[in-house]
C-alpha cells in the first residue's frame, strides 16, 4: 500500500496548479454562472489554454493529439481542475464523444471532429435524457427516420446542458420502435444550426440557466452522421475508453468549500466567541472533513483499480452516490452554521462568501440526480458490486 | 498510489483467515464469552509457533519482523474472527509499548518471552474516570528503597485477570492532570497487593477492574529505565494511536463480515416469492453498507500507512477512529434489520458482532472524542 503520489506525480500537479493560478483571473473564487458571457469567455480561454498545453486532452491516446496519461496523472489533473474551480474542462467533448469516436467514429467522423475538441474550438451538448425517458434511457422516442441520405429527426430532448452555447450535440434517437426498446436507438451528430432545432433555457432552482430544452422539427441529419451501425446506438453511448471515472471532483469541490466554511467560522464571532470554539460547529466540521477523506479515497480505488488494468463498476457508483451526497451535507452544514445570514444571496453586500455557499447548497439538489440518480447507483452497488438478485 | 496488499500481505491474510476458520469458529467465541478467564492456552500455544506473538517485532527479539501495516492485515482476519484471548492486549498494546519505548535490555528479555508464548500481558491505564488522557491517570506509583509501592485502580483493563505482567501507567509526580509525571512501569500481576477482577461488560471481552495495594515494582522495570521515571505520557500518546488504527483494523474485519453475511442472507431469504435482496429497499440497506465498510477500510489503512511510515498521523488516526466507530456501528444495526427476528436472537453470530462494535466504537475514545480532535487538527 501507498498513500501517496509518486514525486513525478506531484510534480506535474505543482506545475497543472501553477498554470491554473497564473492563468485565471486574480482572486479568483469560481463562476457564480457559466451562463453569464463572462463567465463563459473565461471557461472559454481556460479550455483554449488547457488545450495549447495538451493538458485539455490528457487522457486521450497520443495518435488522437492526447498525452496518453496515466490514471494517476489523470485523476490528479481532475482533482485540482475541481478544487481550483478552473472552469473549461470539456465534459461532452472530451471526456464523452471522442472516446466514442475513437472506438466507433468513421475515418471521416474522426478527422471532422477530433482536432475540434482538442483544439478546445467546437462545443459539445448531450442529447439523451427526455421528457419519458430519465433513468429509463433506453425508453426515449425521439424518432428518427430515414429519407435518402438522411435522417429526419422529431422530438424533445430536456435537460441538456450547455445547449445554449453548443455547436454540435450527440444525440440518442429511435430508429426502430418495433423492436425490444435497447435494440431500435442510433446514435447520431447533429449541427446546432441545422433547420429546425429550436433550443429552449431552463433555469434551475439557484436561478442560473445552465440546461436546456431542445426541440427536433423535422431536422435533417445526413447519414454520414449516424455513429455506429444504425439500431446499434445503445452500445456505442455505452463505449467509454479506459480513462480515468474516479468521480475524485466531489471530494476535492467538496474540500475547497469545506476550507471556505472553516475560514468562516474562525473569523465570525457568535455569544462572544467565534463560532469555531462552538461545539457543535467543531463536531459538524469535522465530520465533513473525515467524509471528504473517505469520498477521496474511495475515489482514488477507482483510478488505482484502473491502473491496475482492471474495470471499476460498483465502486464508481459507490463514489459517485457517496460524494454527492457529501456535498449535499457539506453545503447544508455551511449554511447552518452561518446561521440567519445563510439567507443572504449572492449580490447582496449581507451574503455571506458572497452568496457562493447558498448557490452552491442550490445547486447541489441536482449533482444526486445528473449522470445517474442516487437511488440507481445503490441498485447497482446492490446487483452488479453485491450480486443481489434484479 | 496504491490502495492494494502486496504478496507477503495476502499471504498473510489467506493464512489467517484460514487457521482462525479452522482454529476460532464461533463456538469458541461463544465458548470464551461463558468461560472464566477467556483464553485458550491451546489456541496460544499454536499461535505462537505459527509466529504470530512476535508478527510486529523485530526478528533479532524472536520476532518475525513484519511492520505496523502488515499487522494490521493480521488485526483484521482477527476481528473478522472475533479471536477471544490477550493476544491484543499482550502483543498490539503492550508489545507494541515495549517495541517502541523499552530499554535494550528490555526489549531481549521480554519480546522473545512474548513471541514464544510464555508472557501475557496487559496494559493498565484507563481509570474509573474513563478517560484516556493525563487527567484520567491518578494511580500513585510512590518512591520506595529499590522501587515503587503502587496504590490505586485501574479499570477497563482488558485481560489483566490472565495476564503475568501488567504495564501499568502510574503517576510518580506532577499534579493530578499534568502530563509530567506519568511512568510507564511493569508489574508483576501476581505480585502481592494485585489484584483483578473480570467484569461483565456489553461484549463479554474480560475487562477488569484492577486494584493495586502497596503491590511493589522494581526501579529497573520503568518502561525506558529509571531515567524514563516521569517522562511516560509521550509513549502514551503514541500507543493511543497505534492502539485506535489496530482497533480499527479490528473492527474493519468484523465490519466485512457483516456486510458479506448480510447479503448472502439477502439472497437465500424467500418472501413473497422472492429473495428478500431483490428488494429495492434491502438492495440500498445493503449497498449502504458496502460503503461504509469500504470506506472504514480505505481510511483506517490511510492511518496505518501514516504511523507505518513514522509519520505523526494524529489526523489520519482521529479521522479513521471517528469514521469507523460510527461506520461499524451503523453497519451492525443496518444488518439487523435485513435479518429480520433471526438477527435478534442470541442464537445468531450477528449479535456477537453488534456487541463487540459497541464496546470497540468507545475505546481508546469514540467518534466525538475523534472529531474534535479533527477539529482542532483543522484550526478549529
Ligand atoms: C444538472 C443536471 C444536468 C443534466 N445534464 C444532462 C445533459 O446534459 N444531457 C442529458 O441527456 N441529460 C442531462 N441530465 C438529465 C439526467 O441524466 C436525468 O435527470 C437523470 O438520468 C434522471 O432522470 P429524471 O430526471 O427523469 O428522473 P427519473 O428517472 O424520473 O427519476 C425520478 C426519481 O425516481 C427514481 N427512480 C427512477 N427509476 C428508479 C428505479 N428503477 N429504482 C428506484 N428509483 C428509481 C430516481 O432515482 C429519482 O429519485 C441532467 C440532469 C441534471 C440534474
Amino acid at each position: 500500500m501507498e498513500y501517496r503520489f509518486s514525486p513525478e506525480e506531484e510534480a506535474f500537479r505543482q506545475e497543472l496548479v501553477a498554470f491554473i493560478k497564473k492563468e485565471l483571473p486574480p482572486g479568483w473564487v469560481g463562476g457564480m454562472d457559466d451562463s453569464s458571457s463572462e463567465d463563459w469567455a473565461i471557461a472559454q480561454q481556460m479550455r483554449q489554454k488547457l488545450a495549447a498545453r495538451g493538458w485539455l486532452t490528457l487522457a486521450w491516446p497520443r495518435e488522437y493529439g492526447g498525452m496518453g496519461a496515466s490514471f494517476m496523472q489523470q485523476v490528479i489533473f481532475t482533482e485540482e481542475m475541481a478544487y481550483n474551480r478552473c472552469p473549461g474542462k470539456d465534459v461532452f467533448g472530451v471526456r464523452m464523444l471522442g472516446p466514442t469516436l475513437i472506438i466507433y467514429g468513421t475515418e471521416e467522423q474522426k478527422r471532422r471532429h477530433l482536432g475540434g475538441i482538442a483544439r478546445g474550438e467546437v462545443v459539445w451538448c448531450q442529447g439523451f435524457s427526455e421528457p419519458g425517458a430519465g433513468s429509463d434511457l433506453a425508453s426515449l422516442s425521439t424518432r428518427a427516420v430515414e429519407d435518402g441520405d438522411d435522417f429526419v429527426v422529431n422530438g424533445q430532448k430536456v435537460w441538456t446542458s450547455g445547449a445554449h452555447h453548443a455547436d454540435w450535440m450527440f444525440l440518442l434517437v429511435r430508429t426502430d420502435p418495433n423492436v425490444p426498446k435497447h435494440k431500435g436507438i442510433s446514435y447520431l451528430l447533429v449541427d446546432m444550426k441545422s433547420p429546425g432545432v429550436t433550443v429552449r433555457p431552463l433555469v434551475y432552482m439557484a436561478g442560473y440557466h445552465a440546461f436546456n430544452e431542445v426541440y427536433f422539427d423535422n431536422v435533417r441529419v445526413p447519414r454520414s452522421h449516424l455513429v455506429g451501425e444504425k439500431n446499434q446506438g445503445w452500445y456505442v453511448a455505452m463505449a467509454t475508453l479506459n480513462f480515468e471515472r474516479s468521480g475524485v471532483e466531489w471530494s476535492a469541490m467538496a474540500r475547497h468549500t469545506h476550507e471556505e466554511i472553516v475560514d468562516y467560522a474562525r473569523a465570525v464571532r457568535r455569544n462572544g466567541r467565534p463560532l469555531s470554539k462552538d461545539p457543535l460547529v467543531r463536531a459538524k466540521l469535522a465530520e465533513s472533513a473525515i467524509e471528504i477523506e473517505v469520498s477521496k479515497l474511495l475515489a482514488y480505488r477507482i483510478a488505482w483499480m484502473q491502473s491496475q488494468g482492471r474495470v471499476p463498476d460498483a465502486e464508481s457508483s459507490m463514489a459517485k452516490a457517496f460524494g454527492t451526497e457529501l456535498l449535499q451535507r457539506l453545503t447544508l452544514t455551511g449554511l447552518q452554521i452561518m446561521g440567519l445570514p445563510s439567507v443572504m444571496a449572492a449580490g447582496s453586500r449581507w451574503a455571506p462568501l458572497q452568496g457562493r455557499l447558498q448557490r452552491h447548497y442550490l445547486r447541489s439538489f441536482g449533482y444526486t440526480i445528473e449522470a445517474g440518480t442516487s437511488e440507481v447507483q445503490r441498485m447497482l452497488i446492490a446487483t452488479r458490486g453485491l450480486g443481489l438478485p434484479r | 498510489m496504491d490502495l492494494g496488499f502486496n504478496e507477503e500481505q495476502e499471504m498473510l491474510r489467506k493464512s489467517a483467515r484460514d487457521f482462525l476458520d479452522k482454529e476460532c469458529p464461533k463456538k469458541l467465541v461463544r465458548d470464551m464469552e461463558e468461560h472464566p478467564t477467556g483464553h485458550s492456552p491451546e489456541l496460544w500455544k499454536k499461535m505462537a509457533d505459527l509466529g504470530w506473538l512476535g508478527l510486529p517485532f523485530p526478528e533479532k527479539y524472536g520476532g518475525m519482523g513484519f511492520g505496523f501495516l502488515d499487522f494490521c492485515v493480521l488485526l483484521e482476519e482477527m476481528g473478522r474472527a472475533l479471536l477471544p484471548g490477550p493476544y491484543f492486549s499482550t502483543v498490539a498494546l503492550a508489545g507494541q509499548a515495549i517495541m517502541d519505548a523499552g530499554t535494550e535490555e528490555q526489549k531481549q528479555f521480554l519480546l522473545p518471552k512474548i513471541a514464544g508464548g510464555n508472557l501475557v500481558m496487559a496494559l493498565a491505564w484507563t481509570e474509573p474516570a474513563g478517560r484516556y488522557d493525563p487527567s484520567g491517570i491518578r494511580l500513585k506509583a510512590t518512591p520506595q528503597g529499590d522501587g515503587y509501592l503502587v496504590n490505586g485502580t485501574k479499570l477497563f483493563v482488558h485481560d489483566a485477570h490472565v495476564a503475568d505482567m501488567l504495564l501499568v501507567a502510574a503517576r510518580t509526580s506532577g499534579t493530578p492532570r499534568s502530563a509530567e509525571g506519568i511512568t510507564l512501569l511493569g508489574v508483576d500481576a501476581r505480585a502481592a497487593g494485585v489484584k483483578a477482577t473480570p467484569l461483565v461488560t456489553i461484549a463479554a471481552d474480560k475487562q477488569c477492574e484492577v486494584t493495586f495495594r502497596r503491590a511493589a515494582a522494581a526501579r529497573a522495570n520503568v518502561l525506558g529505565g529509571p531515567s524514563q521515571e516521569g517522562k511516560g505520557w509521550p509513549v502514551l500518546e503514541r500507543l493511543w494511536l497505534k492502539g485506535a488504527i489496530a482497533e480499527c483494523a479490528r473492527m474493519v474485519g468484523g465490519a466485512q463480515w457483516v456486510l458479506e453475511t448480510t447479503v448472502q442472507y439477502a439472497k437465500d431469504r424467500v418472501q413473497f416469492g422472492r429473495p428478500i435482496g431483490s428488494f429495492q429497499a434491502i438492495q440500498h440497506y445493503c449497498a449502504n453498507m458496502a460503503t461504509d465498510v469500504d470506506g472504514a477500510r480505505y481510511i483506517m489503512y490511510e492511518a496505518a500507512w501514516a504511523l507505518d511510515k513514522g509519520q505523526p498521523a494524529t489526523m489520519e488516526v482521529a479521522r479513521a477512529k471517528a469514521w469507523v466507530s460510527d461506520a461499524y456501528r451503523r453497519t451492525c444495526a443496518t444488518a439487523h434489520q435485513v435479518h429480520g427476528a433471526i438477527g435478534f436472537t442470541k442464537d445468531h453470530d450477528l449479535q456477537l458482532y453488534t456487541r463487540r462494535a459497541k464496546a470497540a466504537e468507545v475505546r481508546f475514545g469514540d467518534a466525538d472524542h475523534f472529531r474534535e480532535v479533527v477539529a482542532q487538527q483543522l484550526g478549529l
